[in-house]
């Protein structure tokens, strides 16, 4: 059993979790995530690591509630006991001093980008860091990432907060006008895709953190297989960084929304049994963003 | 050995095997020869002493009886129900030769069974501890075995499970109508008796590494992490939605509770035409699966013919009963998507045998001759390979062959104090064969402690790992 020390609503649709989990504080990186099962008879569920304290032995979670497992997730409160956590799972990100590196978080993709702008910026990297939503309510952690980033860029759909547009625009820009050694893009699918086919001509090395559908998260089922440069990978022990140019986003994408049915009815169900009481605005994204 | 009807429990997920009365058990013992150098004990990986039990059955000292079988196996009641039998004790049995063997596989489930429903609560002695800590990972049959064996002996004992629940293949991969999930935990139960502490959720390499438990004072390892990885074919139209590896398909009924969605959070697709290519055991339980979750044509596709099979003879036969259909001879080469990214149907060559192969078995080759299957789902279980988390982890440690552990006849490892067995040193195998592997290097890790000079102990560093 994991206990949750702090809960805290980011938005409408994103909370986050502090939790008591002394090991997997202390062997957490960068790019790690865990499986999560709530309780008996709750699935289990990949969520990123989104900061860790080895002192205090906790890790953040931070999610969007985007589906019955994942609202059932944001009823925890302080105190609450959570029955299963594995973890730190996952390749780590590979850290090192690269120079300029830019960073492209969509919606609740920034839950992976923070501790990989820590590690980069403990590297002395300089970090660019592009954080995309559809609205100004949606931006998560942009004070946290201000207060490390060497440049932050604010994009959004509608043009509430920074810049109106996508997060390609600025990523351009930023390409043509520095000498940018790596990016790295976490977010919806078509977003990590756009990066790729935006960096791909002027061959820059593009990590994209993926988020298929898992079940047990340490390579024993291959539920989370994607094609990577024409090879089956599982994404829970081979990735789930790859290299951005190599992936096949359409089979992710196809993939993701196999459940889409089912999810569904989960969710129909959870929402009779709490008569109201939980409310889902929901994302597009059949496994939301954030959730791996 | 009586069976549920066909048509009743091909609609639900109760045991199949009923197992024998005590009548039947009782006149089947008296069938045993009481061979003076028995075959049944040489077909045995751990060498039960097949006739002492039987000639208990036969005085109906029950509680006598599975003492004998505990003495070499800690895990009848569940050896009982998935031993291959026929190619192990039953094989080697002079009574098959003109007739029936004795049915030794149903006796020894019977003692298991009647001990748990009528007899004592076998009352565990707790060994006197002995001040010397093992760490066990993974607790499948091979790491239970080993656990309780050490555990016996007055060792303290911590099993480390990556999943939320203990049991490995037993829980994740053995469906509960062929080993009903109570069965496994009775077992659990018996191991946790003798002092054994299970940490689930503990996925060493990652939450733990080994260097870091020598550090916390285990003196000695055993890996037991099994054979989870699943194989593949590199077929074109393997990704698609629908098409499953057994593995994640047993998974996600047999571990999630996915057949009692949405009552249960994780979900199965549920399709009407299923081709699993395979004709193991996994491709067994996982036709047999996809049959109760409600397909109506389930088919085994298989490159060899029926003699062929590696599947348990009792498995294929209750596969047919149930109305599984055969394809032999058949092997996948491409699997088709309809419009939406989803199985419609299957590709396959025609296959003829040629001469045998380093297995023994005929090989199959591509006659050039192939055909189509609708089917709008397909289960891939065509063998396990090594999962590579805890291996990588370890560095300086021997593997051969796909990522398999290199050990010796007692299970030790290239590494002082890393000792491994089961499917993780040998490759998909058996639970009897991995049991025995786990009581070898019980043993083998008992006189490796002992044989520690306090001076050395002292001395010993994790880095020795390194």
């Amino acid at each position: 059993m994991f206990k949750v020390l702090e809960k805290e609503v980011v938005n409408d649709q994103v909370d986050s979790l502090v939790i008591d989990a002394p090991y997997i504080a202390s062997h957490a990186q960068a790019g790690n995530f865990v499986v999560v099962r709530m309780h008996e008879k709750g699935e289990r569920i990949p969520l990123t690591i989104a900061d860790s304290d080895t002192a205090r032995g906790t890790i953040t979670l931070l999610f969007q509630k985007i589906g019955k497992s994942t609202e059932e997730f944001g009823t925890l409160k302080q105190g609450d006991l959570i029955r299963d956590i594995a973890g730190p799972l996952g390749h780590p990100t590979p850290i090192k001093k690269y120079g300029h590196c830019v960073l492209v978080g969509g919606g609740i993709g920034v839950a992976t980008l923070y501790p990989i702008l820590k590690a980069l910026k403990q590297k002395k990297n300089k970090v660019t860091v592009i954080l995309g939503a559809r609205s100004h309510d949606l931006i998560v952690w942009e004070d946290k990432f201000r207060e490390l980033a060497s440049d932050i860029l604010v994009i959004t759909d509608d043009g509430s907060s920074g810049i109106k547009g996508v997060v390609t625009m600025p990523l351009k820009e930023v390409i043509e006008s520095s000498a940018v050694k790596i990016a790295m893009a976490v977010g919806p699918v078509r977003m990590m895709q756009a990066v790729a086919e935006l960096t791909r001509p002027y061959k820059l090395q593009t990590l994209v953190s993926l988020n298929p559908v898992m079940v047990e998260g340490t390579g024993m089922c291959g539920a989370c297989r994607v094609h990577i440069a024409g090879k089956t990978k599982f994404a829970c022990i081979e990735g789930p960084e790859f290299n951005a140019h190599d992936v096949d986003f359409e089979e992710l994408i196809n993939r993701q929304g196999f459940y889409r049915e089912e999810e569904a009815e989960s969710m129909e169900k959870y929402k009779k049994k709490c008569k109201g009481k939980c409310k889902n605005k929901g994302s597009k994204d059949p496994r939301g963003q954030g959730v791996k | 050995m009586r069976t549920r009807d066909p048509k009743k429990r091909a609609k639900n997920f109760l045991e199949v095997s009923l197992g024998i009365t005590e009548t039947q058990a009782v006149k089947e013992a008296k069938r045993c020869l009481q061979c003076k150098r028995p075959k049944c004990v040489e077909g045995c990986p751990v060498e039960i002493d097949i006739p002492r039990f039987i000639s208990m059955i036969r005085e109906k000292d029950y509680t006598g009886g599975l003492q004998v079988i505990r003495e070499y196996n800690l895990l009848p009641a569940i050896c009982g129900r998935v031993c291959p039998q026929e190619n192990q004790c039953q094989g080697g049995c002079i009574l098959g030769k003109k007739k029936t063997p004795i049915a030794i596989g149903a006796l020894e489930r019977f003692l298991a069974d009647y001990e748990a429903a009528y007899g004592d609560a076998e009352a565990p002695v707790k060994a006197k501890p002995n001040g010397h800590k093992v760490a066990v990972i993974g607790s499948g049959p091979a790491g239970l075995t080993v656990a309780s064996d050490l555990a016996k002996l007055g060792y303290e004992i911590t099993i480390f499970e990556a999943l939320h629940e203990p049991g490995g293949v037993l829980v994740y991969g053995i469906p509960e109508f062929r080993l009903p999930k109570k069965i496994i935990q009775g077992e659990i139960e018996y191991v946790k008796s003798l002092g054994v502490e299970i940490k689930v959720n503990w996925v060493v390499g990652r939450t733990e590494t080994i260097d870091e438990l020598f550090e916390e004072g285990y003196e000695a390892a055993f890996i037991g992490t099994g054979a989870g990885a699943p194989r593949y074919m590199s077929i074109p139209g393997e990704n698609l939605n629908n098409v499953y590896f057994a593995s994640e398909f047993l998974t996600r009924v047999n571990l999630m509770k996915a057949d009692r969605f949405p009552e249960y959070d994780t979900p199965v697709k549920k399709a009407t035409n299923v081709a699993v290519i395979g004709g193991g055991n996994v491709a067994m339980d996982a036709a047999r699966t996809a049959l109760r979750l409600g397909a109506k044509n389930v088919y085994i596709v298989y490159r060899r013919s029926e003699y062929e099979l590696p599947s348990r003879q009792e498995e294929v036969e209750h596969a047919k009963e149930e109305g599984i259909k055969f394809k032999y001879l058949t092997s996948p080469k491409e699997i088709v998507s309809d419009e939406k990214g989803y199985v419609k149907a299957m590709i396959c060559d025609r296959m003829v045998l040629c001469e045998p192969d380093p297995s023994g078995r005929r090989r199959p080759e591509c006659s050039g001759d192939e055909f189509t299957m609708k089917v709008d789902q397909v289960i891939m279980a065509i063998g396990q390979a090594s999962n590579p988390i805890l291996t990588h982890s370890v560095k300086g440690l021997n593997l051969w062959g796909g990522g398999y552990i290199e050990v010796d006849e007692n299970g030790a490892t290239n590494l002082p104090g890393i000792f491994a067995g089961g499917d993780i040193a040998t490759g998909a195998a058996t639970v009897i064969s991995a049991m025995g592997a786990g009581k070898r290097a019980a043993r083998a890790i008992d006189s490796y402690i002992k044989s520690l000079k306090v001076s050395l102990r002292k001395k010993r560093k994790p880095s020795a790992a390194k």
